[in-house]
Formats: structure tokens, C-alpha cells, sequence
């Protein structure tokens, strides 16, 4: 049938799933995708979804990569269409020499199909409803159905799926079995009716190493579990909405008190992103550690809290799971387009901090790290995720934890010292640091009180409009943020193997994306060095950087490239000197992607010599 | 004036209280507000009841958020931590902060324009969560730091100083209050301290969601003929259905009321509330009963003061989180990390 040949590929291909939401295809996914990784080989999956709960198409792409290839690519090898609505642009959007894999119960006119692919038809529908007779049944069934025929047509070890499902089910004996025989069902099916394997097949290796596999979401909620958060406020908005949850679960598991039964932490959904900041600001302000998870039109929402904190110096921790917009764009799509809105966030001179971490592994780390820094900088600390690492499974390292570390609580007076007659200022630079000190309401019957306003004020907190005195604390918030340089996540450097004069630029779910990039732009013949910015304020060894390159291309997701505006406003560099490479469809960006902008621009760079141009 | 020092000396034979305190004690900087503004005089009460109660200064947090009422935490218990908020945003402000620490009182003080325009959001919410604080209005119809504006509070009907009149209807705080479930709701007015100081002080007692709303007029903007916020307009109108004795401790209940006329409330802190009752029918444990009795007066012009609800087994916002009795904020690492060896478990369970 297919006139071309059959794609051929070992532990690295594509397979995308096009589903109906709702339907209960996300857990079988989900299955497909770890049990390859307990073949020892690494995947990255995505969840592409709508704005909706259900009946709207949902497709869920797994990348099985040998070489741990973390990032989208592009493409599509095998597509197990499931979902009529989506069949005709699925079917066109396999590779040529690819598969798909469909339920055969109804026949499909020839014409609907491609003849540069290989059909698989297998009746699942049929199978299904020739077993069961509750239509809840027929519809979950359905889908490990499909699971067991992939795995007869990839080679894989049904043992393993075996064993995840009943991890799964554990203690739950009937739906283990009824699991498992729907699994065999299909793979029986397929084994008896197809020729089994495929040309794409799944090979057991040693790939994955101790890596564990977690949402950017999760992992950030257990980093503010063991950053020692006790207040938690949200306003539930898409992709963020499962930080609060995932915070609330792993509180139940871990904060309550054995004896007494009480918890260790206040978790409030507010009324609306305006009550969660304002929860979060009140509680900091009272000494407790406090945060909210929200997205774009949620920050907007809190820009004027943001100023307060920035002004008044209250700690502020706020997890931005990025989407695309402006206004409500495409809540389930990924972009990383919030770094202007949240770096000068509210009116009036800001700045404020960002953290961008590229993987859950760092999501956990800096989401802990934040409120260190939020108490330590009394200001807000936003931790800047987005969709594609926040609401995906990503394959990382370990999450680790230091038994012996302490938090830092920052510069807060005591009623100790207080007593000593230290002079307390609460906007008083003692250490010539920019960071004053602050005591917490209650320290003290007669000492340390003062009275917090987002009014100018002197360094003792009386409220002041002279010019000098407005002047005065403006300057040290510069003072302060410059102190901020040396204290957040520094920049992370990996040269090219040859010295070169172009450098690259990224940060946060980039990551895996550019490192794939830089092996395929060395085979084009480009070197490149790398740097990945892990915050803002920049730390000086961005400067450096940018001074030793001759170009340097900023990779973002984004329309306006908006790091690189920061890079450029921050440092008062030539702007020519930094090459925007934005993408900003919603989708992930790929390492095919940004090996052919930059390498385009490479080449256009290249000077060749007259001579040999017309010789 | 703010600037100006206040002078700390007193009289060696003022009155203290139980922790030897002088009322002078619980006072703040000097009030910037225009001379005779209904709000100093709920500054004043405050720091009555306050004196009265024989707090410590120190153990409470006032918190407010932007306007002529939202002002006056700097002008009471200077010893205490205050925050001028954002303007319509203390709800969420104080709230936040109660969660963090439960043992410090909380003082939520607020304008017409800041909760029942800006912020009447915010103030519904803090109400039905039942955080447990003291909110008080400060209510005078009109938008005084710009100068005159209609507030959603202002009457249908009722006039501005420039001579507009106000075709919008009004939001009456106590009713919504009442029909959002606070615990302790009573309205007051600034002229009437002996009303007010009382109202304030068994708010403090109350644990949950306490409201009081204190129309107070505005000097400046809203005490003219054909304004329903001026002394004049509130005296003539004000139907008051009760007045109240808080008596804490070892105080003994006053005997000298005639029997069947008072009704003794005791709170979770151990204060009583001994209420006098005005009008023979009013029951305050009747929250059906108050909204009713409220909308009846309403209609008919009169503005009804006194404690008109109270629920003294109220649960509050901690209890509902079933949150630790150790304020959140003193907790350390070694409570709240789970540590490496858990985390260990973690990572197994994500393979």
C-alpha cells in the first residue's frame, strides 16, 4: 500500500494520540508513556489540549529518545487516531513513511487515507463491545485496548505494562485483572492479525538512570512544601491551577500533626487574584511564608500588590505558570511571554525578581529557594514557569534535599534586640546593603512597631513627601536589587568546543530544546557558546558574555522577544548585537527550530570569497 | 499633623487600667483630619475600648486600606503594627495576616468608598470566610480625600454639597453583612460614644467575623441640609434598638437594671455582654428577624443602631482550616520540611 518505505527507527520516533477530552484517554497515555520509560528509555510527552472539559480534541505526543532529547521535535511518526473530528489534519500531519494506527470497526473510504503511509487498522470498537456492555466500560476499556495492540506493534514487553498497572491498581484486585485482561485482548488482536513489529520499535536499555518523572506544577508545590510555606492563596486560572492543588495534596500527606490531627499551613481559594495576593502580602507581612499560583491575566490583576510589595518591602512569592496571550490568548498553550509584565511589574519605578527554571528538578529548587530570597530581599520573588514545563510529565534528576539547611528569615529585629537598644529603622541601610531590617506585628510592647504604607515614608517609616527623602529610599531600592545580582541562581555557561564568536541565549523550558539544537548546528558546521540565564537581576557574568561575543542570539517564546529587550535595557548594549530567535505559536519550541533560524542567520553571515563565488 | 511630636507627659493622676496602662497609652499620632470629622471620634472610642479591655497595645494589628477612615490607624495605639494597605484590599490584607499568626487581634478598619464600592468584593468575602477580626466602616456617604463624590452608600434622593442628587440606590453594609453570615454585626454612630465604645469593645471579644458599621459624618463634604449622612440628619433618624455593657473579668454584672430588660451574651473570651433592651421585641439571635426588622426600619427612613446580631459560639476562619493552635509564623524547618529521607520516597514513587 505505501509507496514509500516504511520509516525505520529504534528507541527514537514520535507517536501522537488524537483524542476526544474526556474520554479517559489520558491515563492509557500516560500508561503508554512510562512503560516505555521502564524499558530503560527515555520520552518526553505533551499534553495538547483546548479550553474545555469535554468533547473537544485532545492529543497527547510522546517523543521515545534514546539520546534523551527532553524537547518537542516536530513531526509526527505514528498516529493513533482515535478521534474522527481531528482525522483529516492528523492523517496529513503523520512524516511521509509513517504510521496510523485507527479503529477499524467501521470501514473508511481509501480516499481518506495517504498512500506514503502504513495504515494499521484494528476494530477496537468491535473488540470492545463484543466484551463489555456497560458503555462507561466500553469507553475506558477501549483505550487500554489500543495500548495492548501498540505494544504488540512496538515490541514492547507487556510485563512492564503489566506492572504498572498493578501499581496502579494496587489493593483494587478487580480492576487490576479486568486492566490487564483488556490489555491482552488487544495485544492478542494485533499479534494474531498484524505483522508484528514495526519498522518503529522499542528496544530495553539503560537510559533513564535513577531520573524521576514529574509535572513542573507538582514538583514546584513540594518545593514550596519544603521551602517551609504556610500560606498558600489562589484564584484557580489555567496552566496554574494544579500548583494549589498539588501544594494541598502533598500538604495533607506531610503537614499535619500527628498527634493533634491540625494543619501546619492555611491554604484559601480567593474570590479572585486581587484577594490572593493581598492574602499572600498580609501574611508575609505578619512573618508566615506565603504564596499564589496564577498566570498572565492573574499577574495583571496583582500588579498594584506587586508595587505595594516592591515599595513597602513586604515578601511576596508568586509562581507564574506562563501561557500565551495578551488578554486571554490561548490559556492552553505555552509561551514564556510574561518577563516585561512581571520584571517591571506595577506603576510607578520597579524591579522585581525572576527566576526561570528550565525542568521540574529546578522548579522544586527555586520554587524552595524563592522564599529565602523573598524574606532575605523583603520584596517579590516570581518564579516564572510556563505550560510546557508546568502541566507536562518531564523526565529529571532527583529532587534533593539538604537536612541541614536552615531558612533564612531574612533581617528581623527580635524583641531581644530590641531590648539591647539596637536602633530599628524599618527602612534604615544598616549594612550598606539596601536591605533595612523589619519586625514582625506583636514583637514588642514598647520597641519596634511601625506603620506599614505604600506612601513615601523616611527611613524610620514616618510618612514623608519631601523630595530628598523620596529620593533617598528610591536609591536604596536600587541598592537592593543590586544586591539581589549575587543572591539568586547565576547564569550557567557551556562553551563550544572551538573558540567562536557567537554565543546563544536562553532560558527556562528552552533548555532541552536549544541543547539538542547546538549538536544540530555543530553538524551544520556552527559553534556556538551557551549561556542560560536561571535569573533576574542578570548577574555580571551575562555582561561578560555579551562582551565576548561578537553576536549573540537571544532564543525565546515569545512574539517580542522579551529577555532580549530586558538584556538590552538592563546592560545598555547595541541591540544590534543581539539576534532575536522568538517562536511563539503556542507549541513548544523545537530544536529543529532554532537550529534553522540560527543557522539561516549563520549563514548569511558567512562571507565567502569573491573568487571562489564566481569561479 | 504627623509631624508634629506628640507630647508623651500626662497628668501623674490618670486613671490605668489592669496592665497599668494610662489611656494615653493606647492613643497614636495627632489625627490630620479636618477639626470635628465624625472619624476622630471612632479613633477615640477605639482607643477606649481598647483601654477599657486592658489590651496590650502590642498584640494588636490594625490594618486599612486607602482614605480619610483608612487614615486613622496612625492616630490610635502607636504601639502596634499598622498597614495602610491597598485601597479596597484590607480584607484580604488582615485576612492573610490572621492566618499567619492567630494570637494577635485584628483591627480591620475601612471607609464606605473602600468597602462598599472598591472593595465591597474584598468585604464580602473576609465576611463569609468568618476571619476572625474586628471590621469597622467608617461611614460618611461621600468620597472625602477627592473631595465630595458620592460613596455607594449615599441615599437614593439624598443630596451632595454642590447640589446633585443621588439617583443610585444604596448598599447598606449591615444587611449584607447579615445575609453573608458575620457573627457579630451591629451599627453605631461617631456621635454617640457611649453606644459606640461598648459596641467596639464586645466586637474585639467576638471570635469570628465581627462588622460594625459607624456612620460617621463628613464635616467637610456630607453634613449639609439634604444629606441622610449629616449629625443632624443622623440624630433626628437614628433608632437605636439596644444599648450594651461589656463587663470583663472579675467585673460583677451591674444590678441595678430592671428584671426582664437585660440580656447577659457571654463571649469566647470570657467577657459578657450585658444588653439593655430598647425596643422589647428585638432579639439579637435572630438573624431572619434583624434583616427583616433592618428593611422594615429602612423604608421607613430611620437608621437602626445597637447590636443587631450575634452568634457567641462562632466558628472562625482557623477553625475551619482546622490550622495548628502555634501561630504559622513561628514555625521553623524542622515542623515544616518533610526532609531528604521522605524525599527519597518521593523520587522512588516517580520511576
Amino acid at each position: 500500500m505505501s509507496d514509500k518505505k516504511p520509516i525505520s527507527s529504534v528507541n527514537d520516533f514520535v507517536v501522537r494520540f488524537a483524542n476526544v477530552n474526556g474520554s479517559g484517554s489520558a491515563s492509557a497515555n500516560e500508561m503508554f508513556a512510562r512503560a516505555i520509560l521502564r524499558h530503560g528509555v527515555p520520552v518526553s510527552p505533551r499534553n495538547i489540549f483546548p479550553s474545555n472539559i469535554q468533547g473537544l480534541p485532545t492529543w497527547y505526543e510522546v517523543r521515545v529518545t534514546e539520546d534523551g532529547h527532553l524537547g518537542a521535535r516536530g513531526g509526527v511518526d505514528m498516529m493513533v487516531a482515535m478521534n474522527p473530528q481531528t482525522w483529516d489534519k492528523d492523517v496529513a500531519g503523520i512524516e511521509p513513511g509513517g504510521y496510523l494506527f485507527y479503529d477499524s470497526t467501521k470501514p473508511m473510504p481509501s480516499t481518506r487515507f495517504r498512500n506514503d503511509i502504513t495504515v494499521i487498522g484494528v476494530p477496537l470498537t468491535a473488540i470492545t463491545n463484543s466484551t463489555y456492555t456497560d458503555p462507561r466500560q466500553r469507553q475506558l476499556f477501549k483505550n487500554i485496548i489500543y495500548l495492548g495492540a501498540l505494544s504488540a506493534l512496538l515490541d514492547m514487553d507487556p510485563k512492564l505494562i503489566e506492572q504498572l498497572i498493578g501499581e496502579q491498581y494496587k489493593g483494587k484486585e478487580k480492576l487490576l485483572s479486568s486492566n490487564v485482561h483488556a490489555l491482552h485482548l488487544g495485544r492478542d488482536w494485533a499479534l494474531q492479525n498484524l505483522k508484528c513489529p514495526l519498522g518503529l520499535r522499542i528496544k530495553k536499555s539503560d537510559k533513564v538512570g535513577d531520573r524521576i518523572f514529574i509535572e513542573g506544577n507538582s514538583a514546584a508545590a513540594l518545593g514550596a512544601v519544603y521551602g517551609g510555606a504556610t500560606v498558600c492563596a489562589w484564584y484557580p486560572i489555567t496552566p496554574s491551577s494544579s500548583v494549589a492543588e498539588a501544594f494541598t495534596a502533598h500538604c495533607k500527606k506531610y503537614r499535619h500533626d500527628p498527634e493533634t490531627g491540625k494543619a501546619k499551613y492555611a491554604i484559601v481559594q480567593g474570590e479572585d487574584e486581587l484577594a490572593s495576593i493581598g492574602i499572600v502580602i498580609g501574611a508575609s507581612w505578619n512573618g508566615a511564608r506565603a504564596f499564589t499560583a496564577t498566570s498572565g491575566p492573574g499577574i495583571s490583576l496583582m500588579t498594584e500588590f506587586i508595587g505595594l510589595s516592591y515599595f513597602a518591602e513586604i515578601p511576596a512569592v508568586i509562581m507564574n505558570i506562563q501561557r500565551a496571550g495578551p488578554s486571554t490568548g490561548m490559556p492552553t498553550r505555552t509561551q514564556q511571554c510574561d518577563i516585561i509584565a512581571c520584571a517591571y511589574a506595577s506603576h510607578g519605578d520597579t524591579k522585581h525578581v525572576l527566576l526561570f527554571p528550565e525542568d521540574p528538578a529546578e522548579a522544586f529548587e527555586f520554587a524552595a529557594a524563592a522564599f529565602d530570597l523573598a524574606e532575605r530581599l523583603q520584596t517579590t520573588i516570581f518564579l516564572m514557569l510556563d505550560l510546557d514545563i508546568g502541566m507536562n510529565h518531564r523526565l529529571c534528576r532527583p529532587l534533593k534535599w539538604d537536612d541541614a539547611k536552615q531558612y533564612d528569615r531574612g533581617k528581623v529585629m527580635t524583641a531581644e534586640m530590641l531590648e539591647e537598644g539596637r536602633d530599628f529603622g524599618r527602612y534604615l541601610d544598616v549594612d550598606g546593603d539596601g536591605i533595612p531590617y523589619r519586625t514582625y506585628p506583636g514583637t514588642h510592647p514598647t520597641k519596634g512597631s511601625y506603620f506599614t504604607r505604600g506612601t513615601s515614608r523616611d527611613r524610620y517609616a514616618r510618612y514623608s513627601e519631601e523630595g530628598s527623602v523620596y529620593a533617598d529610599n528610591m536609591q536604596r531600592l536600587v541598592r537592593k536589587f543590586e544586591t539581589a545580582q549575587d543572591l539568586v541562581p547565576r547564569p550557567l555557561q557551556a562553551n563550544a568546543e572551538r573558540p567562536t564568536k557567537y554565543g546563544v541565549i536562553y532560558f527556562g523550558s528552552t533548555s532541552p530544546a536549544m541543547d539538542e539544537a547546538i549538536g544540530l548546528l555543530e553538524a551544520r558546521g556552527h559553534q556556538l557558546d551557551r549561556l542560560r540565564i536561571r535569573a533576574f537581576p542578570f548577574h555580571s557574568s551575562v555582561a561578560s558574555f555579551l562582551a565576548e561575543h561578537d553576536f549573540v542570539y537571544v532564543v525565546e517564546q515569545n512574539r517580542d522577544s522579551q529577555l532580549r529587550q530586558l538584556i538590552v535595557n538592563e546592560n545598555g548594549i547595541d541591540p544590534v548585537r543581539l539576534v532575536p530567535i522568538v517562536h511563539y505559536d503556542g507549541t513548544p519550541i523545537t530544536a529543529r527550530y532554532i537550529a534553522k533560524a540560527i543557522g539561516d542567520h549563520q549563514d548569511h553571515l558567512k562571507v565567502t570569497p569573491l573568487r571562489k563565488a564566481v569561479s | 499633623m504627623t509631624y508634629i511630636a506628640k507630647p508623651k507627659f500626662h497628668h501623674p493622676g490618670l486613671k490605668k487600667n489592669e496592665l497599668g496602662y494610662t489611656h494615653r497609652d493606647y492613643e497614636g499620632k495627632i489625627s490630620t483630619l479636618c477639626a470635628g470629622c465624625g472619624h476622630d471620634s471612632i479613633t477615640a472610642s477605639i482607643i477606649e475600648a481598647c483601654y477599657e479591655l486592658s489590651i496590650e497595645p502590642h498584640r494588636v494589628a490594625k490594618i486599612s486600606g486607602i482614605g480619610c477612615s483608612s487614615k486613622t490607624p496612625d492616630y490610635f495605639l502607636g504601639n502596634s503594627h499598622g498597614f495602610n494597605s491597598v485601597h479596597g484590599r484590607m480584607p484580604s490584607v488582615l485576612t492573610g495576616a490572621n492566618l499567619a499568626n492567630r494570637d494577635l487581634i485584628y483591627l480591620g478598619v475601612s471607609g464606605d468608598g473602600d468597602s462598599a464600592s472598591i472593595g465591597f468584593g474584598q468585604f464580602a468575602h473576609s465576611i463569609r470566610r468568618g476571619v476572625n477580626m474586628t471590621y469597622i466602616v467608617e461611614n460618611n456617604g461621600v468620597y472625602g480625600l477627592t473631595k465630595g463624590q458620592f460613596s455607594a452608600t449615599a441615599d437614593r434622593g439624598s443630596k451632595s454639597k454642590k447640589g446633585v442628587t443621588n439617583t443610585d440606590n444604596a448598599i447598606d453594609l449591615v444587611a449584607i453583612a447579615l445575609q453573608l453570615g458575620a457573627t457579630f454585626v451591629a451599627r453605631s454612630f461617631s456621635g454617640d460614644k457611649s453606644q459606640l465604645v461598648p459596641l467596639i469593645a464586645a466586637a474585639i471579644g467576638h471570635k469570628g467575623a465581627s462588622f460594625i458599621d459607624v456612620i460617621s459624618p463628613c464635616i467637610a463634604f456630607n453634613n449639609h441640609a439634604g444629606s441622610t449622612k449629616s449629625f443632624d440628619y443622623v440624630r433626628e433618624h437614628n433608632d437605636a434598638v439596644n444599648r450594651l455593657d461589656v463587663l470583663v473579668g472579675r467585673d460583677p454584672i451591674a444590678v441595678d437594671y430592671a428584671p426582664g430588660t437585660v440580656q447577659v451574651v457571654e463571649q469566647h473570651d470570657g467577657s459578657k455582654i450585658a444588653l439593655r433592651k430598647i425596643d422589647a421585641d428585638y432579639d439579637p439571635h435572630d438573624r431572619l428577624g434583624a434583616q427583616t426588622f433592618l428593611a422594615k426600619h429602612a423604608a421607613k427612613g430611620q437608621i437602626v443602631t445597637g447590636l443587631l446580631y450575634v452568634d457567641p459560639d462562632a466558628e472562625d476562619l482557623h477553625s475551619h482550616l482546622n490550622t495548628v493552635e502555634t501561630p504559622l509564623n513561628t514555625l521553623e524547618a524542622d515542623t515544616l520540611c518533610p526532609g531528604s529521607a521522605v524525599l527519597d520516597k518521593i523520587n522512588a514513587s516517580l520511576r
